[in-house]
């Protein structure tokens, strides 16, 4: 499903703190392709999260730009909101409001920022909660419902602005283990009807499974980028030998 | 010594009192009124954006420096400057200075129409007392809305931008919801140390409870029967408030577990 059609293009990205003592991303330089399903591995404090986080500029990159759907998004004058709608984003930590309902979370950006009709807008959120099979909880707040379920809803209330790519930030990592399945059948589903992915996690399962291209980070830099066979059975710098003796 | 003598000499300006009283709840009443508005203004100063040297901090390209002068210069917003000099300001000095300088300094210059609001409160003196207090408990309730907007987790704001809302929509539909929220206990506490802070403006000649209190005094030659009922007046009017605010903390701390 992988195209050849750029869709984010990074160029030398760097993301400094303290004047450049902590060098969060330190130069990556990566092409997504539509169609993508790109997984970010890489040890903790390695900057997968930056990286990912940069690509809708939730953090402001030091230096480098960003070319989204061919407009340099880090350039000030561009404006941020008309591209972050294009850009779902999946939180670890879910973020949904607590003091709205599963249906209200739904439904506030489209109608407040889209301006579709509210009932236009009740019916599309009910499709998508359908199809991750949480249509009976429309109702309730977010607060009464499980981790599996929330972050099921965080990803279909991210769908429902029909975004050009998805954003995971480590999906899975806040959830009790037996919920883990259910968010990853939700993304796999995803993948398979086409939709552009980058996924920071490390379920290495999900990376070799889903995925149809892996980048292994380390100390802010791209150390490795390939297939999922390229990196698990045949990987090449020292550094990802080691990770991956230490996770699989 | 209290006296059963003392207490029927205080009985006789039992009026006084009840003058006092209205005029110490019309006097809490608008200062909340108009304190809140001030402090919702400054609290939005505060956490404003404005940075009319945003330019500088940007290079050729238009992307941002290194870290400079050029760059702090960059970050620097006179809004939320000047609303902080103001909140520190009234904080660090204290209440009876302020309200001594609005009465003896700033009145002095302005013509208030003398007249009596109510009844039996003095409008000239009045209006000093709640604009003193409604500047030095806007200070206090800008902090309070401050911290309660920043008490959201980061995680929210960030949700809402991914989303694609602006700061303004992000801020009307998702912090300042579940901050006022958060914040309603902090406030109502607020409120009820203005009914007990009003009492200073006796010092300027409000005719409020405590200055009930010295004119009995005056009257009767008796300090301490007046000053035990003054105390049972504001006890009966900060404790049924402060209970009724308890109640509305329970009820609300209920609707989160739903």
């Amino acid at each position: 499903m992988a195209t050849n059609d750029k869709l984010i293009q990074v160029k030398d990205l760097k993301k400094y703190y303290r004047k450049g003592e902590i060098k969060a991303l330190d130069g990556v330089t990566v092409d997504i392709n539509r169609g993508d399903v790109m997984v970010v591995i890489g040890p903790s404090g390695s900057g997968k999260s930056t990286f990912l986080r940069s690509l809708n500029l939730l953090e402001i990159p030091t230096s480098g730009t960003i070319l989204f759907e061919g407009v340099d998004i880090t350039d000030n004058k561009v404006n941020l909101n008309l591209h972050r709608q294009k850009m779902g984003m999946v939180f670890q930590h879910f973020n949904l409001f607590p003091h709205k309902t599963i249906m209200e979370n739904m439904i506030l950006a489209p109608v407040e920022v889209k301006h579709v009709p509210k009932e236009e807008a009740k019916k599309k959120a009910m499709e998508l909660l359908e199809r991750v099979g949480l249509a009976d909880r429309a109702e309730t707040y977010p607060i009464q419902l499980s981790g599996g379920q929330k972050q099921r809803v965080a990803i279909v209330r991210a769908l429902a602005m029909e975004p050009d790519v998805m954003l995971f930030d480590e999906p899975t990592s806040a959830l009790d283990p037996e919920m883990v399945g259910e968010v990853l059948e939700v993304m796999k589903q995803l993948a398979k009807e086409g939709m552009t992915m980058v996924v920071v996690t490390h379920e290495m399962g999900f990376a070799r499974e889903v995925g149809n291209r892996v980048l292994f980070m380390a100390d802010g830099k791209l150390v490795e980028q390939g297939t999922p066979e390229e990196i698990f059975q045949n990987p090449q710098s020292p550094r990802l030998k080691d990770f991956l003796s230490k996770v699989l | 010594m209290l006296t059963p003598e003392g207490f029927q000499a205080t009985w006789k300006y039992i009026d006084m009192f009840v003058n006092g009283l209205i005029c110490t709840v019309s006097l809490s009443f608008f200062t909340v009124i108009f304190g809140f508005i001030l402090a919702l203004f400054l609290a939005v100063l505060r956490l404003s954006n404005w940075r009319p040297f945003k330019a500088l901090g940007l290079d050729k390209n238009g992307h941002l420096r290194g870290e400079g002068i050029a760059t702090t210069l960059s970050k620097f917003n006179p809004l939320s400057f000047l609303a902080t000099c103001y909140v520190e300001v009234f904080r660090a000095t204290p209440m009876l200075v302020q309200l001594f300088i609005i009465y003896y300094l700033v009145f002095s210059h302005i013509s208030v129409p003398s007249f009596k609001l109510f009844g039996s409160i003095r409008f000239e003196r009045f209006l000093p007392g709640v604009v003193a207090l409604s500047l030095n408990s806007g200070a206090y309730l800008s902090e309070i809305i401050r911290s309660g907007i920043q008490s959201i987790d980061g995680g929210q704001t960030e949700a809402a931008r991914s989303l694609g809302l602006t700061q303004a929509q992000n801020m009307r539909f998702i912090v300042l919801p579940q901050a006022i929220k958060n914040i309603l206990p902090a406030i109502a506490n607020e409120f009820v140390t203005i009914i007990k802070e009003s009492s200073i403006c006796y010092t300027i000649g409000v005719q409020e409870i405590m200055s009930a209190v010295t004119s009995i005094r005056g009257a009767t030659y008796r300090i301490g029967e007046p000053l035990i009922v003054a105390t049972l007046v504001y006890f009966c009017l900060t404790f049924p408030t402060s209970k009724i605010i308890a109640h509305f903390e329970r009820k609300m701390s209920r609707g989160d577990k739903r």
